[in-house]
């Protein structure tokens, strides 16, 4: 072991550059952090000042030494493990979706951006032959003139008054153009916008809402919207709700929408069940295989065994998302290279995708084709602690090699496998990627209020209700996967304790 | 395995031979099916197992290039898969250096040094890698989105916002490289540290070239694992041109748009590359698996 503390270098010229370089970066990531503030992310701010905190106290104090060396993978784990774990729970707990996407400032700046144009100020105009728009002199105001269409910042272009006559072009130029100036809006000299409003003419347009206190809109026609800090929405007087919403915390709602709504509640039921079944069966199906093919491997009368060993190895060697997508090519019901051969052989074509038994056993199938690798390679290290002896034992006492197997071999590999066991079924409790590539969960669950798939992991079924059906419900994901983190950790607890019992049970054995 | 008389060993031999052959040829069978996919005509299979037309035109759409059929019409890359293999290796070898860089400082203060509330964060860090990041999508998304308002290059659909999220796989491999650090001689170190050595340098010219081997096998697990990721780098790249093999094969095989033989040749080609690397290393590799479940 090497002792933490370090006597600080006396030397003055280093330890005052160092002070320098610290304050310096300290003063950078203050900035960006004052930039942030501003920009309206004060998360963000947050995270970089904790940040930028920690590696000014760790790196200005010997004292800390130790934790220089730590701090990185810390540093890591807390903001891309832990924060988007925490974040998501949070999530959770809001009604954040595809309807309630934004913030309410955003929301706010959405409605005040309607605006109606005022037809006492409106302004004939032409377009010159080098794309700028001209507005001849009325009564009370003279000529305007723009830069070209091109050099329009923001779609805004400024317009500065003139004393010539401009030539224009004819009502086709403006015909050909329409859809680019329609999106224009020119600034006055006096700060006020003007909007096309017809082919000839372009007029001053004011916003529609005006903002009172309490952020309550007040039309230009007397009608009223009021936000409603409760579901995210504004609301007119009659309490019909206007979109785009923001997003508002609703307690536990989504939480309870899972647990006790029954048109939710029943498929995530199944779900659960089936998840579980899933990684239960992959779990025992790669283990049986990849320990069966390890133990012949392991033979030393075999040949070629080297050969055998790499081919084995393919499914685990070849990216797994390239396999599963090959296998759902090979399923397909119609024209699959599986069904193919099945119909020719036995004249039968098993639907794969829309029976969700044959669906479940594809998943299962395909799992344990590309999963057995791993305990082939796993169980082949265990074998070689086992003692030769024991097996001449066996033999000379007239057991065949199925009853040593079950007699020698399984009791010497189990005690280690089992926490890599629990392990392989947390992954496949999560394996979202199989459902995700090979059947996207499908053949739905027919009668469900949200669209479940029969083959969804709980993992998958999250996936889908945040990112795939039309609804984009966020917080209601959130929710489920803040339930399946708790699951998950009580998994992660469990194998840790298994671990923990392993490691002591070896370093016991003398 | 002790055998007592010969016949009965030559039939066990040929029982072995037997089931080992069965299952190669079930393992083999859609690898061979999709080496003959590649060559065959159009992108909907009909009939033959072997291809009766051999074509070219499916790797040469997977390789970027235009293709004239016979006829004369010219049918045009539908993806740019080698763009997509471009971008998965340059993500998986940034995010892998990353990782590295992140983790190697911290496994060898966990092997070496002692400071309060170790083992706790060991415990920590092996409970926490069961943690999917693929379940936290939502926050992932919605962080970048905001990131995104501010720095316009790491928000989502940038390479930098994947990249970083990746950071994330770090956990395992700090336990991987640390069990390599713990089996080095402390005597190493202990002369060090009489000559006068920090733990600085004792880390920077002692642990970190002799254990240039063991770096080498966690960059090649990471970057296999983060090649292979799909959900996070689903959500948060959406233009074809940033996404990365994974994301971007999916789109061969969607019900209205079904790119069969295009899909053959394109997996064949990028996965290749990504199979070779993977059995030239797994001998090295299968220490590193015992660690823990980074695959499968």
């Amino acid at each position: 072991m090497i002792a933490a503390e370090v006597p600080e270098e006396p030397n003055l010229a280093r330890s005052s550059l160092k002070w320098l370089v610290l304050g310096v970066s300290a003063l950078a990531f203050l900035y960006v952090v004052w930039g942030l503030y501003l920009a309206g992310e004060p998360l963000f701010a947050v995270i970089t000042m904790a940040l930028g905190l920690a590696i000014f106290i760790l790196f200005g104090w010997a004292r800390f030494y130790t934790w220089r060396f730590v701090f990185p993978a810390v540093a890591a784990v807390a903001l891309f493990i832990v924060l988007p774990v925490l974040y998501t729970t949070g999530i959770g707990f809001t009604n954040f979706s595809a309807r309630n996407l934004l913030t309410f400032e955003r929301v706010q700046d959405y409605h005040l951006q309607a605006t109606i144009t005022d037809p006492a100020d409106k302004r004939g105009f032409g377009l010159t032959a080098d794309e700028r728009l001209f507005f001849p002199a009325t009564d009370d105001s003279p000529a305007l003139i723009t830069p070209p269409l091109g050099d329009a910042v923001n779609g805004t272009l400024p317009a500065t008054e003139t004393s010539e006559t401009v030539e224009v072009e004819a009502m086709r130029a403006v015909m050909q153009r329409r859809a680019q100036l329609q999106a224009l809006a020119v600034r006055l000299p006096d700060e006020r916008v003007l909007k096309m409003d017809g082919l000839r003419s372009f007029s001053v347009s004011v916003p529609f809402y005006e903002v009172g206190p309490d952020g309550v809109l007040t039309g230009a026609d007397g009608t009223v919207l009021t936000p409603n800090h409760e579901i995210g929405f504004y609301q007119d007087a009659g309490g019909k709700t206007l979109t785009p919403g923001w997003r508002v915390g609703v307690g536990f709602e989504n939480f309870e929408r899972v647990l006790t709504s029954d048109g939710v509640r029943q498929p995530m039921l199944q779900i659960f069940v089936w998840t579980c079944l899933f990684a239960f069966l992959s779990m025992v199906l790669t283990f049986a295989v990849g320990t069966t093919l390890a133990v012949i491997l392991e033979w030393s009368h075999l040949a070629y065994r080297g050969v055998y060993r790499v081919l084995l190895l393919l499914p685990y060697a070849v990216p797994a998302f390239i396999s599963i997508l090959v296998f759902r090519g090979l399923f397909n019901q119609n024209f699959g290279e599986i069904n193919l051969i099945l119909s020719t052989l036995f004249g039968i074509k098993p639907v794969w995708f829309t029976s969700p038994i044959l669906a479940k056993i594809m998943l299962l199938i395909v799992n344990t084709w590309l999963g057995f690798p791993y305990w082939m390679l796993l169980i082949a290290g265990f074998l070689q602690a086992v003692p030769r002896d024991h097996y001449k034992a066996a033999a000379l006492e007239g057991a065949g090699p199925v009853r040593s197997f079950f007699a020698i071999t399984l009791p010497q590999i189990l005690p280690p496998s089992v926490p890599l066991l629990i392990a392989n079924f947390a992954f496949n409790f999560n394996n979202i990627v199989l459902v995700l590539l090979l059947t996207r969960g499908g053949p739905d669950i027919p009668g469900t209020l949200i669209p479940a798939g029969s083959t969804d992991l709980l993992g998958s079924f999250t996936f889908r209700i945040a990112f795939q059906n039309s609804g984009q419900d966020f917080g209601m994901a959130s929710a489920i996967s803040t339930l399946i983190f708790i699951i998950t950790g009580v998994i992660a607890f469990v194998n840790f304790r298994m671990m923990q019992r392993y490691a002591a049970k070896r370093s016991a054995r003398p | 395995m002790i055998v007592e008389n010969a016949t009965s060993l030559r039939r066990r031999k040929i029982l072995a031979h037997g089931v080992l052959i069965a299952f190669i040829a079930l393992i083999m069978f859609p690898f061979l099916m999709v080496l003959s996919i590649s060559f065959r005509e159009g992108n909907f299979s009909t009939g033959n197992l072997w291809p009766s037309n051999p074509t070219l035109e499916h790797w040469a759409l997977a390789l970027g290039f235009e293709y004239t059929r016979e006829n004369g019409t010219v049918v045009k890359p539908p993806y740019p898969v080698l763009l997509w293999l471009w971008n998965s290796i340059k993500i998986g070898l940034i995010a892998s250096a990353g990782i590295l860089l992140l983790s190697t400082t911290s496994a060898f203060a966990f092997a070496r040094m002692r400071f309060r509330g170790k083992g706790a964060l060991l415990d920590t860090l092996l409970i926490v890698q069961m943690f999917p990041a693929a379940l936290a999508v939502v926050a992932i998304y919605a962080i970048f989105d905001g990131l995104g308002r501010v720095v316009p290059w790491m928000g989502v659909d940038t390479h930098p916002a994947l990249i970083l999220s990746y950071l994330s796989a770090i956990t395992l491999h700090i336990w991987t490289i640390k069990g390599y650090f713990d089996s080095i001689d402390p005597a190493l170190d202990k002369a060090a540290q009489i000559d006068g050595a920090t733990p600085w340098q004792a880390f920077r010219y002692i642990f970190l070239p002799l254990s240039i081997p063991i770096l080498a096998v966690v960059f090649v697990l990471s970057f296999i694992f983060l090649v292979n990721e799909y959900p996070v780098a689903s959500i948060l790249l959406r233009n074809t041109d940033q996404m990365t093999l994974a994301v971007g094969a999916r789109q061969y095989l969607y019900e209205q748009n079904y790119l069969w033989g295009d899909f053959a040749a394109a997996a064949i080609l990028s996965g290749l590359p990504i199979t070779v690397l993977f059995l030239l290393a797994q001998r090295f590799l299968i220490s590193g698996l015992s660690e823990g479940g980074v695959k499968g």
